[in-house]
């Protein structure tokens, strides 16, 4: 009796196993299926309201003034120091082969580029984005959003639309900030400390980077801000119960929005890249 | 005291009673529609159901109290009632209008005409009082500013509230005095129907006979129907005229009827059903042997 129930057991072992994974994965997908349609109608909810009706102007300062004023110094330093950061590790190996003057066009072309826009986003989704879900998160658990609609005002128009706003209109200001105080703490760490000649690096960083590059950048950015809006209102929203559920809420906003960020800027590096050698099939050269 | 009164177009004609809570009691011709009806509601979360099949009608002018134990569905169903949870079948009736034929629109109108006091108040934290309270106002009349200071002020004085308050924010007031700027919030717009969700709930018996009173106080000022959600016995023999009983449905067998109870409050003591009087008794009884083997709730 004992064998054959060992032995029952022995088969049913690996089949439970697998249709737990099964299981599992099966409810894993429908979940990522149901959040992506859950955002995009969130998300539609938001735009219709962008296109019908403008929240009142007060609502919308306060949100610019947390967006914008408030990331400024942050997102300033971060690009210095990044702009350091790149004239260091980069400095050895142009000095082995003698083209130490090319070290600016380097250093402003990935800070126009790439590093500008998303470490702006990067800054932003960090200390607005966190703070977005888990201010909507609390209003969510504290009934505050309840008590919108039931005084009838819509929450996504009275909360989501001043964010997403500023979000989206401020964010370019805020990568031109990491994109100029990037390259003047390049030229800093290049010239006063390592010694490059001055001439010669801003001639040559001046052909490193065209309009097109701080373009692509910028127009990056508003994609950036976006996605840091949306992620973050919709994560408040459907915060789950407690304090947990707000530090969960402000916690997965600032990791779906961030390798949101990375994804989005790598699609539209290529679609800006083909751009561009359509445009200039020469293109542009450090060397 | 009886008298008999017609409306402005004459079409109607209704009896007036003053009750012994010194309000006055609006009783409808029989062939006036109920002002809120549910007709067979079910709430479904996942795989919970938390109310199942109920139905019912609430006359204006009424005031109802919806008890029961923690976890029975009274908050779900109030928020059923003004559309801030859907119905997974079933249909809300207000005013004779199915909730889910409305648009956006008209369903924004429609909750404009209830007040809801939240049981923590849901008072917006990065507001003062005085704008928690002008919200409704602003967002939903085009008014002067000095008639939004008049009417806040007015609303928060009716609640026993100062203009000193009025300029604090939620987090510098005690649970008591953030009740009442809930209340204050939810009369602005001169509702229809009151809601209140837990409206005694953490508060000292002082605070709480003073919040029963507000709620008495408020009948008397306005014609308003009252939903009062609450655990709360006091409260609901207090303010109620009439009392419904929920149960929880997870506890019930397949046939039974989610609502245990639907009579006045005087006859909650001498209810038929043990449960209903059990519950206004404040006894365990069989509830801890089932905790003890782990049952649902």
């Amino acid at each position: 009796m004992s064998d054959s129930a060992n032995t029952l057991d022995s088969t049913q072992k690996p089949e439970s196993a697998l249709v737990r994974w099964v299981n599992q994965w099966g409810s894993a997908v429908v979940d990522g299926i149901t959040t992506i349609g859950d955002m995009t109608l969130f998300s539609w909810k938001m735009l219709k309201w962008l296109f019908t009706r403008l929240p009142c102007r007060g609502t919308v300062l306060v949100n610019f003034y947390q967006v914008g004023a408030l990331s400024l110094p942050v997102v300033a330093l971060t690009g210095t120091f990044i702009g350091m950061v790149l004239a260091v590790q980069s400095y050895a190996q142009f000095h082995a082969i003698g083209l130490d003057s090319r070290l600016g066009a380097v250093i402003n072309s990935t800070l126009v580029k790439e590093l500008g826009p998303v470490l702006a986003a990067t800054m932003l989704a960090g200390r607005v984005g966190g703070a977005m879900a888990a201010v909507l998160g609390t209003m969510r658990v504290t009934e505050q959003i309840d008590a919108l609609t039931a005084m009838g005002a819509d929450p996504i128009h009275y909360l989501v639309v001043p964010r997403f706003l500023a979000c989206i209109l401020l964010i370019p200001s805020l990568t031109i900030m990491a994109d100029f105080m990037g390259i003047v703490g390049g030229y800093f760490y290049s010239v006063i400390i390592l010694g490059i000649d001055h001439a010669a690096y801003l001639n040559h960083s001046r052909d490193g980077v065209t309009g097109f590059d701080l373009f692509s950048g910028i127009f990056k950015s508003v994609f950036f801000g976006s996605i840091i809006a949306i992620v973050s209102c919709y994560r408040g929203f459907n915060c789950e119960p407690g304090a947990e559920g707000v530090g969960k809420a402000a916690t997965t906003a600032f990791v779906y929005s961030f390798v949101l960020i990375l994804a989005v800027d790598l699609f539209l590096t290529i679609v800006m890249n083909s751009i561009y050698y359509t445009i200039y099939p020469n293109g542009s050269s450090f060397l | 005291m009886n008298e008999v009164s017609a409306s402005d177009d004459g079409d109607e004609i209704f009896e007036v009673n003053y009750s012994d809570k010194g309000v006055v009691e609006t009783q409808y011709s029989d062939d006036e529609k109920p002002l809120i009806e549910a007709r067979d509601v079910s709430v479904i979360f996942d795989d919970q159901v938390v109310l199942q099949d109920i139905g019912l009608q609430i006359t204006r002018g009424q005031t109802v109290a919806i008890i029961g134990e923690s976890g029975c569905g009274k908050t779900v169903f109030m928020k059923t009632l003004v559309g801030l949870v859907q119905p997974t079948r079933g249909e809300i009736y207000f005013d004779g209008e199915g909730l889910h034929h409305m648009g956006y629109s008209e369903l924004t109108q429609t909750r404009r005409r209830f007040g809801f006091v939240f049981q923590n108040a849901a008072l917006f934290d990065s507001m003062s009082v005085f704008e928690n309270v002008a919200f409704p106002l602003r967002q939903s009349e085009v008014v002067s500013e000095t008639v939004v200071d008049e009417r806040v002020m007015q609303h928060l004085a009716e609640v026993g509230l100062s203009r000193n308050v009025a300029y604090k924010r939620p987090a510098e007031l005690s649970g008591g005095m953030r009740k009442r700027v809930g209340l204050a919030r939810a009369l602005i717009l001169k509702p229809e129907v009151v809601v209140y969700d837990e409206p005694t709930t953490g508060l000292d018996p002082i605070m709480s006979d003073v919040i029963n009173e507000l709620i008495l106080d408020t009948r008397r000022r306005y014609p308003v129907t009252s939903v009062v959600v609450t655990h709360d016995m006091h409260t609901a023999r207090k303010v109620a005229d009439r009392v419904l009983m929920f149960y929880p449905r997870a506890r019930l067998n397949e046939n039974e009827s989610q609502v245990l109870f639907d009579g006045p409050p005087s006859s909650l003591e001498h209810a038929e059903d043990r449960r209903v009087r059990q519950f206004v008794r404040g006894e365990a009884g069989e509830r801890l042997t089932e905790l003890a083997h782990g049952l649902s709730g």
